[in-house]
């Protein structure tokens, strides 16, 4: 540590200059990934986007039957938003009353072990759930109503998955609501719910909003876990227990042997969720500043 | 803040109204613990008897279902080291830049800072796409885990990047003058003093991302292979803990007690890293305080 | 700062552990069909030991994978379980191996034998009960495998049927990932590689063969050309193999791999 003293006590500018000229090159970097990402993507899908236009073929195809040259999307379209829309019903009034439990109900002790909880829920592996899923809740709708690889087995895995997400951003939105509109609240002899319904939830609707977005965002992201519990039949499913598969677990499957135009229509699907997940963040964005 | 002004609300405050709520969150939390105690049971459960110290240094044989995770666990290593080596710097790097060299609301600030919340926000299946195409074959790396290590390292960026700026710009302004009332260069008072005052948030950070990292299964299929042999190089195909319980429990057919004596594993392993890493964190802090 | 430093040593070890493991052993990926990646495993680890310095790394997919992965040199040699299109004579082939593709169901359902076109009936959905070919009173759950796998295409030409007729409750990609779908449902119904389908059987899987049209899909019985749906499996390279190519593709072909190739439930192409 000897020689870092001596270039503490020569300050020089040339250093300076350099430092930041590294800084900005490091910046330059990370900043262009996104424009990388989204070039290799286009570049991938360009061939089967030009080759048969006009584009909206991915939606009217007849299905999705890459040998026979049928490319439609939209069945995994839906397949996304069903599991993804199915997840965040659930996982939204769960996440909410998580968060009133650890913000306002919980004795103390009991607020710190559930937060504890819901972090250790967050980092269990999505794998993980999926392996969870298959082998536990699969066989359990399996004896419901078969197969059991379905829209609803898919729901719950992401239910729990996104739990986490929304329980933190909506804790977090709670504990920043300002400690005198509460105060005022119980000064006018308001109950809890009342304080809770008229005073905090309104005051913390930005946040909350943010998170549950950033949660949709994660459930149309998510790949291993619904590939292994949802079936992966391409279908508009008909009812929860129908099996149906979506846009990322599309790729995950099909990735390892696809070629040529297969294998675009794959990076097309990439794009679509990319542009899909992009779009809920902006909206995310909009929430958060507005 | 019109909400607020909404006195009618207390009108209906019954008790009743209020135990009823009360009893629904109650409930919410306790479905929710009944869920993780019924994974977490299920897992133990599953996979205890498999585990043995063998299983864990030992390769796998017979696709998984006999011999144990040591290769694989090699792997992972070696994929995290490498998203790690690469993502830590730059990643760091940009957050200084962007807490202590530009306006925050500036047009470079701005734009870095734009791109990499929509990187945040990139499925990891679609890095897998991208790792594949660009690492893989058009940098000619092959499935590797030098290819899956740098598809990581994208990943990890923007939770580096962001907890590094957040980290720095909490650091007091009091800490900056007084290292400019020393007369330090720019560079050393950042060196010196705010990486080191911004530590624990740094930390934060690379456990989050190797949180992220070792969880991570669908931007390795496709870049880092399903190979679970011992790799003898960075350009060897290595499978990581994630892949190999996917692969278990996907295309094996008995390899359910490995999957979960594996997922146990990886489990385990992340919370051991959260927990060093925090005592570490403050060790850290206050040694590099002291020196300077 | 210790984290920096720390990590740019690991990056710097890791970089001149590059060379040193590129320089030292000969290597070799294979790639393509998910049914042949166990047995080119193994065969893989015998080579290697017999020819000190080499290693051969083995990538499963699919056989279209493994075409395009030769064609554009991801890999050197491809792993194709079926015999070349038409349209793919740009590339030679080298058979290890047979195979067949069996129909596969739960052991514990009683339906011993289905006719072509019960099977295509309940492939097709038409036949959506078990209780309908003689079986118990529940459904039927349809296990297909997803598109670019050789062994659809096999299949699907059996039937006289095209990828978009199937209704299918489930998809599937590797075989094993079909035999356990299958060991996991009694009331499932999958095909296979019948190598597959046998190794798991033997290994206490609850599995079963059906027959096809009287004649069991047993190895035997592919390696005397009775059983309608076999298939060669073949190791594809884009020019006449030499050096340690043609090295590997001979020793595959040669009796020192028999045992290897018998113990997947395979049929040795020096025997056939």
């Amino acid at each position: 540590m000897i020689w870092l003293r001596h270039s503490i006590s020569s300050p020089s500018a040339s250093a300076d200059t350099l430092m930041l000229w590294l800084l900005r090159a490091a910046a330059g970097v990370a900043a262009s990934l996104v424009l990388l990402i989204l070039f290799f993507l286009v570049a991938e899908s360009w061939p089967l986007l030009m080759r048969d236009l006009p584009i909206t073929h991915f939606v009217t195809d007849s299905s999705w039957h890459p040998d026979e040259g049928a490319y439609n999307l939209a069945p995994m379209l839906s397949g996304t938003l069903y599991a993804a829309g199915g997840a965040l019903l659930l996982a939204m009034p769960l996440g909410i009353a998580s968060a009133l439990f650890i913000t306002y109900y919980a004795p103390p002790r009991g607020a710190d072990a559930y937060r504890r909880l819901v972090e250790l829920l967050a980092g269990i592996p999505s794998v993980v759930y999926g392996f969870w899923g298959l082998t536990t809740l699969v066989p359990l709708i399996n004896q419901l109503q078969p197969p059991g690889s379905s829209l609803l087995a898919g729901i719950l895995v992401l239910t729990l998955m996104v739990l986490p997400t929304i329980t933190l951003t909506a804790h977090a939105a709670l504990v920043a609501v300002p400690g005198d509109y509460l105060r005022g609240a119980f000064a006018l002899g308001m109950s809890r719910w009342a304080m809770v319904r008229g005073v905090a939830l309104p005051a913390a609707r930005m946040g909350i909003v943010a998170g549950a977005i950033l949660a949709a965002g994660r459930a149309v992201g998510e790949t291993m876990a619904v590939l292994m519990v949802t079936g992966n039949v391409v279908q508009h499913a008909g009812g929860l227990f129908d099996p149906e598969r979506t846009l990322a677990a599309n790729i995950a499957l099909e990735m390892p042997y696809a070629v040529s135009d297969h294998r675009a229509a794959l990076f097309v699907s990439g794009l679509t969720l990319m542009l899909l997940v992009m779009l809920l963040w902006s909206a995310a964005a909009r929430m958060g500043r507005g | 803040m019109r909400e607020i002004s909404h006195v009618e609300i207390m009108s209906s405050g019954h008790a009743r109204g209020d135990r009823m709520v009360q009893w629904v969150v109650y409930f919410a939390a306790i479905l929710v613990s009944a869920a993780f105690v019924w994974i977490v049971w299920d897992l133990v459960r599953g996979g205890i008897g498999h585990l043995s110290w063998t299983f864990l240094v030992e390769s796998s044989r017979d696709a998984g279902r006999a011999g144990g995770i040591g290769a694989v666990l090699v792997s992972t290593v070696l994929v995290l080291l490498i998203a790690l080596a690469v993502a830590l710097p730059l990643g760091w790097a940009t957050g200084a830049l962007l807490a202590e060299y530009v306006p925050a609301a500036g047009g470079l600030g701005h734009t870095v800072r734009y791109s990499l919340q929509v990187l945040a926000a990139v499925p990891s299946i679609v890095f897998g796409l991208f790792g594949n195409i660009f690492f893989c074959v058009y940098l000619g790396l092959g499935f590797s885990i030098l290819s899956g290590g740098l598809t990581l390292a994208c990943m990890l960026l923007p939770i580096l990047v962001s907890t590094a700026e957040a980290g720095l710009r909490a650091v007091p302004g009091a800490h900056r003058l007084s290292a400019t009332a020393l007369g330090m260069s720019r560079t050393a008072t950042l060196w010196h003093v705010l990486l080191p005052a911004a530590a624990p948030a740094l930390v934060a950070g690379l456990l989050l991302g190797i949180g992220r990292a070792m969880a991570e299964t669908a931007a390795l299929l496709f870049t880092s292979g399903y190979v679970d042999r011992m790799p003898d190089s960075l350009l060897d195909s290595g499978r990581t803990l994630a892949v190999h319980i996917f692969d278990l429990s996907m295309n094996v057919p008995g390899g359910d007690a490995p999957a979960y004596a594996s997922a146990l594993v990886l489990i385990a392993a992340l919370l051991l890293i959260n927990v060093l890493a925090m005592r570490f964190a403050a060790g850290w802090q206050r040694g590099k305080m002291v020196t300077v | 700062m210790k984290f920096a430093v720390a990590a740019a040593l690991v990056f710097a070890a890791g970089f001149a552990w590059l060379p040193a493991g590129e320089a030292a052993p000969q290597k070799l990926v294979l790639s393509g069909a998910s049914t042949m990646a166990p047995v080119a495993g193994e065969i893989a680890r015998r080579f290697e030991s017999r020819y000190r310095g080499t290693r051969i790394d083995v990538q499963s997919g699919g056989s279209s994978r493994g075409i395009n992965d030769v064609r554009n040199g991801l890999a050197a040699i491809g792993m194709v379980s079926r015999v070349l299109k038409p349209q793919e004579k740009d590339l030679q082939a080298h058979a290890i191996a047979w195979d067949g593709v069996g129909v596969i169901l739960h052991a514990s359902n009683p339906v011993a034998v289905l006719s072509r076109q019960q099977i295509s009936g309940i492939y097709t959905g038409k036949i959506a009960n078990w209780k309908d070919v003689g079986g118990t009173d529940s459904p039927i759950t349809v296990v297909n495998k997803a598109e670019g796998r050789s062994t659809l295409e096999l299949f699907l030409r059996y039937l006289g049927l095209k990828a978009s007729d199937i209704r299918p409750h489930v998809i599937i990609g590797d075989n094993s990932q079909g035999i356990k779908t299958v060991a996991g449902n009694s009331n499932a119904i999958g095909y296979v590689s019948i190598g597959a389908a046998e190794y798991e059987a033997k290994h206490r899987v609850p599995i079963k063969l059906l027959p096809l049209e009287g004649v069991a899909a047993t190895v035997a019985n592919v390696r005397n050309g009775t059983f309608l749906l076999s298939r060669p499996l073949n190791l594809v390279t884009g020019t006449a193999p030499k050096g340690l190519v043609r090295e590997f593709i001979e020793f595959a072909r040669s009796e020192h791999v028999d045992d290897l190739v018998e113990a997947q439930y395979f049929v040795p192409v020096s025997i056939r």
